[in-house]
């Protein structure tokens, strides 16, 4: 018969209407703003209409979603933090869209790198949220963030994001990502328990029990090891700021140049 | 509603409590305004399938009254530009921009519209369409997932909330000029660059000689 | 998948050799395969080669620019419908003055891509029909994948800067230009008095063809649909000439979407470009991934874990399925059918992002395949329910309830059915020839699936059908696409079934830099959308060479025309609707 099709198919949508008034009876009238029936709102077994009332309900993040990179830091607990990035610089090599800007400190008196970063920037108006920084930094230093969040009114002066801004403690990490953290921590506990061995048989090895008193790190933070040396805080980074918006604009000027330079050297070729 | 208009300073005499209600006119005006934004339809890249998402039934754009795209500039409100901004299209978006009936408001969306995204070093690629037309709403990511596409539509909502009708720009008797739309030339041209390109022109001229 | 010649290819290539003993030569560099012919006999050889040896589907054509040796090249691949590994050959030409001759009225899947290497290196193709800019404008200055081409931009030629770490001085690369915006004017430019061909050469050459029309003395109309056009699928622009409400003569423009992946991809690391092909078909990342890394495998002889590869083909084939009821949606939407089809096949849609998230932590750009294998390996749980269970459920109930759903909402449905049966049918010969891919090929009655035809990865080990088409209309298209839902739903449940339940996930330690050996390859994966390929040339060096799509939308469209004239503008959108377009990957 014509139009048979057609009948068929609001058949169809009927029971889509109806479907969610019968899901409604099963849930007792809980069906919106509840957890639990999210949950199964959510799934594949759902039935009826499945719209997440976002901002009154949120649809749970698993735990490897990615959404712009953020920095951790160890809180100690005499109260003092420790960033765990070691500015290696392995983020910023890796990144595609190349939107991690990191600046070395250096140690005032020494000159020596010290493996802390004066400051660390992350442009997200560049950032893909490809997740190969938080990959492969060797530190746990860099994790992919949850808070989705973001917008703003304004772009130049909220969207590059410095140090102060992308770092969040360990505490915020765990609670994100449990199982991730767990499995890291246990790694690093290894690790820590594999230096330490390494340096009790070189200390060993070199006689005496002499060297050994310097031996022992402090058991949670493996980058901690190394920073020994005094960590600048990031408060001094301002003013350095000051000065340089001077030499930068020189350096643009004179990058400017030579790209005309440059395109007129190739016009002429 | 009349939760969100209540206007809690202005006194109501006891006997009439629950029977009228009063509000400033702008509130009235904001919540309307608010409640019944028309965007776009104007995807333009990885970003536009999100926004769609967003106004299906999962994320529901109806909710905020925003379920009605219009394909046409002339009926709608909000343009969400939802993707990497080319050279090659930024001449149209400028048109469409234009067409547009005040009040309007834009958003970009997405890591490309806001600062050119990760193609932000390619020589057909924008470096942000607020370079321009001006932006009232940046929603960062890539792509934003529909729920933070939401809460900048939230942010949008509060934005309308804060405006009043006495300052408004469109009330104004002074016309607002459109745009004008750039030049596809040897590269893209913004017009309203003319002078300083005549300027650079020189300079470059000089400093070859 | 590392292509060994079938002893009958090898008889046919070797008379390849002897028949033009001087003019085809094989390609002795190192790492390099096929043949390079000589310029001037070109059009012999390829026709020796679609007619007698029986490559009578060109794949893919692109442009390479061999700075240092001074030379540049245009590198054809073609297949045989009945399946195997490619023939590629290679045409050289000098850097001054480059032309090669236009293999397009042999093979008409030639078109856009040559105008495309013309675009990009300034290649002229002698005797091509319509020989204009593609993805740039016509008034565009210089041909920007050229390895000497600079763009505005440049930072330097590979990736990573070098002022990221450790001095990174965080900045705006807009603050090096002097306008601040990615614009460069040509020396002397003066904007008073300047004025653009615009659109002048399109409408030329729209104009140029007579087709007649009918009887009736009308005026004929150039309507320009797009770029922005609810009905376009993003912002692609067809500009159509009518005779009334024929559609008489049709040019599609490209480029509103340009976003340059070939020129970043060539600056970045092997490993940097995964992210990108994310953004190519921006529906089906997880199977861009995969072809990706399996043209690098390719060249790196890496072999991947059963897991991996078995976890690969579950999320290629739950792409797919997302993928085709995206396009069925649309396609639904184009027809008329307004937004509740499309409602209703985006709910199953988003379930499977759901599991995209929790596996790879995106629902679209899932950046997921590594080289030698797979980021991460599937989560225990999603949203508290065990993943096997829910993969289970998923597989198993809910998609088979939802495609036979979307039978009977609207295979018999009879508007749907007097709109699609018979709109712009295509033969067999002309869907080879124009070399569509994908369900718009099999449609069109051609059982070529890569899956199939050059098995990669461990699509040996299922059994599952190639659903055709007969008359290749825009009903068949649907078909071929719902019944691949459920050959894809079949596939599902044999990988559920077979995959270990623990195993590597990766063959190699996990890393960022990679060396390739130096040569090329082309490696290629079925994509819901058609044959999505990768061309990728190699100086050993830690980034590629030469980074090209060959992109299924984009040349699925070189038949857009042929489709749609004599058709009714009304039906130009369901046409269009029907070949499932991505403009991510249309203009890359
Ligand atoms: S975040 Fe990690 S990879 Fe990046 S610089 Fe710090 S320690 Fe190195
Ligand atoms: S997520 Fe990717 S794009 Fe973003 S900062 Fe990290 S590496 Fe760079
Ligand atoms: S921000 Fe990301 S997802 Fe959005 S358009 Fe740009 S590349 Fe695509």
């Amino acid at each position: 018969m014509y139009g048979l099709g057609i009948i068929r198919g609001m058949g169809i949508t009927l029971k889509h209407f109806v479907d969610t008034y019968v899901d409604d009876l099963r849930f007792l009238g809980k069906r919106y703003y509840d957890e639990s029936s999210l949950k199964v709102r959510q799934g594949p077994k759902a039935a009826g209409a499945f719209t997440v009332q976002y901002p009154e309900e949120k649809l749970a993040m698993p735990e490897r979603f990615r959404f712009v990179p953020f920095l951790l830091f160890e809180e100690n607990e005499d109260g003092t933090t420790q960033d765990r990035c070691t500015s290696c610089g392995i983020c910023s090599k890796v990144c595609p869209p190349q939107c991690i800007w990191i600046e070395r400190t250096k140690d005032p008196v020494t000159k020596r790198p010290v493996p802390e970063p004066k400051d660390f920037h992350i442009d997200i108006d560049i950032c893909m949220n490809c997740g190969y920084c938080a990959e492969f930094c060797p530190f746990d230093a860099i994790k992919m963030d949850h808070d989705y969040e973001l917008s703003s009114y304004d772009r130049t002066s909220a969207h590059v994001f410095n140090k102060e801004r992308l770092s969040k403690p360990v505490s915020y990490y765990a609670s994100i990502r449990p199982n991730f953290f767990l499995a890291e921590e246990k790694v690093r506990a290894e690790e820590n328990k594999k230096k330490a061995k390494q340096a009790e048989a070189k200390a060993k090895a070199k006689g005496g029990g002499k060297a050994k008193a310097a031996a022992p790190a402090p058991a949670a933070a493996a980058p901690a090891a190394v920073a020994e040396a005094p960590a600048p805080a990031a408060a001094p980074a301002a003013s350095a700021a000051d000065l340089d918006a001077a030499a930068k604009k020189k350096a643009l000027a004179e990058k400017r140049k030579a790209m005309i330079a440059a395109r007129k050297a190739k016009k002429g070729k | 509603m009349t939760d969100e208009l209540k206007n809690p300073n202005i006194p109501v005499p006891a006997e009439l409590e629950g029977t009228v209600t009063i509000t400033t006119l702008d509130k009235l005006y904001n919540w309307s305004r608010r409640s019944s934004i028309f965007p776009m339809i104007f995807g333009l890249a990885c970003c536009a399938i999100e926004m769609i998402c967003a106004a299906s039934s999962r994320f529901d754009l109806a909710r905020f009254g925003m379920e009605v795209f219009r394909a046409t500039p002339r009926q709608s409100d909000l343009m969400i530009v939802s993707g990497t901004v080319t050279k090659k299209m930024v001449p149209q978006i400028v048109r469409l921009y234009n067409q547009m009936p005040e009040p309007k408001y834009v958003m970009a969306m997405g890591a490309c519209a806001s600062g050119g995204g990760p193609f932000k070093e390619g020589y057909n690629v924008v470096s942000g369409i607020d370079k321009f037309i001006p932006v009232d709403v940046y929603v960062p990511g890539c792509p934003p997932t529909p729920q933070a596409l939401i809460f900048g539509l939230i942010k949008l909502q509060e934005k309308i909330d804060q405006q009043s009708i006495k300052s408004v720009p469109w009330y104004n008797s002074d016309a607002i000029e459109a745009i004008p739309i750039p030049i596809l030339g040897p590269d893209l041209i913004d017009p309203r660059q003319g002078s300083q390109i005549a300027r650079e022109m020189a300079v470059a001229t000089e400093a070859e000689a | 998948m590392a292509a060994p010649a079938t002893p009958n290819t090898e008889t046919e290539v070797l008379s390849l050799e002897e028949k033009f003993a001087g003019i085809a030569s094989p390609d002795t560099r190192e790492g390099y395969e096929g043949y390079i012919i000589a310029a001037d006999k070109a059009e012999e050889v390829v026709k020796y080669i679609r007619d007698d040896l029986g490559y009578d589907y060109l794949s893919s054509v692109t442009g390479v620019d061999y700075l240092e040796d001074d030379h540049m090249e245009v590198v054809y691949h073609a297949f045989k419908t009945e399946g195997g590994p490619a023939l590629n050959f290679k045409i050289q030409t000098d850097r001054e003055n480059p032309r090669v001759p236009s293999i397009t009225h042999l093979y008409p899947a030639a078109e856009f891509q040559e105008r495309e290497a013309y675009d990009m290196y300034g290649i002229l193709f002698d005797g091509h029909p319509d020989l204009r800019r593609i993805l740039m404008w016509d008034d565009f200055e210089g041909w920007p994948m050229r390895k000497d081409w600079k763009e505005a931009y440049y930072e330097a030629e590979t990736k990573p800067f070098k002022n990221r770490w450790p001095g990174g001085d965080v900045y705006r690369i807009e603050a090096n230009n002097p306008f601040n915006k990615n614009v460069v004017y040509p020396e002397g430019f003066n904007l008073n008095g300047y004025n653009p061909l615009g659109d002048k050469t399109l409408y030329d050459m729209l104009n140029q063809y007579d087709r007649g029309g009918s009887n009736l003395k009308t005026d004929q109309i150039v309507v320009n649909i797009g770029p922005q056009h609810p009905s376009t699928h993003g912002v692609f622009r067809m500009v159509v000439r009518l005779d009334g409400e024929n559609v008489n003569a049709l040019k599609p423009v490209f480029g509103y979407l340009h976003r340059n992946h070939e020129k970043i991809g060539e600056r970045n690391t092997w490993l940097m470009n995964m992210p990108y092909t994310d953004r190519l078909d921006y529906l089906t990342s997880m199977c861009n991934n995969h072809a990706y890394a399996l043209t690098v495998e390719k060249m790196m002889g890496l072999e991947v874990p059963e897991r991996a590869d078995y976890i690969r083909v579950l999320m290629n084939e739950l792409t797919r399925i997302a993928s085709h009821l995206w396009a069925t949606g649309f396609l639904l939407n184009d027809l008329g059918a307004f937004q509740t089809p499309m409602l209703y096949l985006i709910k199953n849609r988003e379930l499977i992002l759901d599991f995209f998230e929790a596996t790879s932590g995106t629902r679209m750009m899932c950046n997921y395949s590594r080289f030698g294998g797979v980021a991460y390996d599937l989560p225990d749980t999603l949203r508290d329910e065990n993943t096997m269970d829910w993969l289970h459920e998923m597989i198993h109930e809910r998609l088979p309830r939802g495609l036979e759903e979307l039978e009977r909402f609207l295979s018999n449905n009879e508007i749907v059915r007097t709109r699609a049966i018979g709109l712009s049918p295509v033969t067999a010969q002309e869907a080879i020839a124009l070399g569509m891919s994908g369900p718009m090929l099999r449609a069109a009655g051609v059982p070529y699936d890569v899956r199939r035809a050059e098995p990669y990865g461990i699509y040996d080990r299922f059994d599952f059908d190639i659903p055709v088409g007969t008359t290749g209309d825009v009903y068949d298209r649907y078909l071929v696409r719902v019944n691949e839902i459920r050959e894809s739903i079949k596939i599902l449940k044999q990988c559920l079934r077979d995959m270990p339940a623990k195993g590597d996930i990766m063959s190699v330690k996990p890393g960022y830099t990679h060396k390739v050996p130096a040569g090329e390859a082309y490696g290629r994966g079925e994509n819901p959308k058609g044959e999505l390929g990768f061309y990728c040339v190699s100086k050993g060096k830690g980034h590629p060479y030469r980074y090209h799509i060959r992109a299924p939308s984009f040349i699925n469209l070189t038949g857009l025309e042929k489709l749609c004239v004599g058709t009714k503008i009304a039906d130009v959108v369901v046409v269009l609707g029907s070949i499932d377009i991505v403009l991510g990957e249309v203009d890359r």
